[in-house]
């Protein structure tokens, strides 16, 4: 699992990285995009689309910063930071949204273990921040009220 | 593009830089519906935002439509005042945008 992903990916920048030098912007979207994680509807899959694994250990270096009560469930500030050494990703999901996979940022280089974001949530539930660091997968929660609801009209 | 779509501020302290972007999109997930014509609006999302540092990638991000509309995104590396950062969108249409800015 975790090799086909791998070889997807290569493959998908590569064909961008071609795209951009040869000024072809064909658009290359479902190629690159994990369409299959972002369309899970429950949790499990959705990490396993995402990271190749549903087995996190928790840790408590992860530190989600959200408000306990969110007024409006459109815009919820979200910042995660860790401090474990050489984390390879961040991924944020929130256990009862439709699609609970909210994004995977993948840090290079000189990164740090930091992002900031604003997401959406359905309705009160758990914000989960996975961090991948050394090869295996560290996870943290925090619950968060959702008052009015961000996903639908 | 006549008009940016992206925002940078980057400062550089103590050898860290924090860089937060500002990117104007709407963000639609695909599951709201039109008011008026009761027809559902098609999904409009950035799907990918790539950033690099002098030239090198420090950080990709894989976005979902569950990321708020006029998305804010803060991030951190190592680096100087001086540096550039280039920050680039891509979104399910094909559209993009990218934006080139010195750390301040």
């Amino acid at each position: 699992m975790q090799r086909r992903h791998f070889l997807k990916n290569t493959m998908a920048t590569g064909a961008v990285a071609l795209a951009a030098t040869s000024g072809l912007l064909v658009p290359l979207k479902v190629l690159a995009w994990n369409k299959e994680a972002f369309d899970a509807k429950d949790v499990q899959s959705a990490m396993k689309g995402s990271i190749g694994t549903e087995l996190t250990e928790a840790s408590d270096k992860i530190t989600i910063k959200a408000p306990d009560i969110a007024e409006n469930g459109a815009v919820v500030p979200v910042t995660i930071s860790s401090a474990l050494g050489d984390v390879k990703s961040i991924t944020i999901l929130s256990e009862k949204n439709g699609t609970p996979l909210i994004a995977k940022f993948n840090l290079k280089g000189k990164a740090e273990a930091f992002v900031s974001t604003r997401i959406k949530m359905g309705k009160t539930s758990n914000v989960i921040a996975i961090c991948e660091s050394g090869g295996k997968f560290y996870s943290a929660r925090k619950e968060v009220k959702v008052t009015i609801g961000g996903c639908g009209g | 593009m006549a008009k940016k779509s992206i925002k940078i501020r980057a400062k550089a302290k103590n050898g860290v830089v924090t860089v937060k972007a500002l990117i104007s999109h709407k963000m639609e997930t695909g599951l709201r519906k039109d008011k008026k014509t009761g027809k559902v609006i098609p999904a409009h999302f950035i799907e990918a935002v790539d950033c690099d540092h002098n030239g090198a990638p420090v950080m990709n991000a894989e976005w979902g439509v569950a990321i708020s509309k006029n998305p804010y995104l803060s991030f951190k590396f190592a680096g100087a005042s001086g540096d550039t950062v280039k920050l680039t969108w891509k979104d399910n249409t094909g559209k993009s945008d990218s934006l080139e800015t010195k750390v301040k």
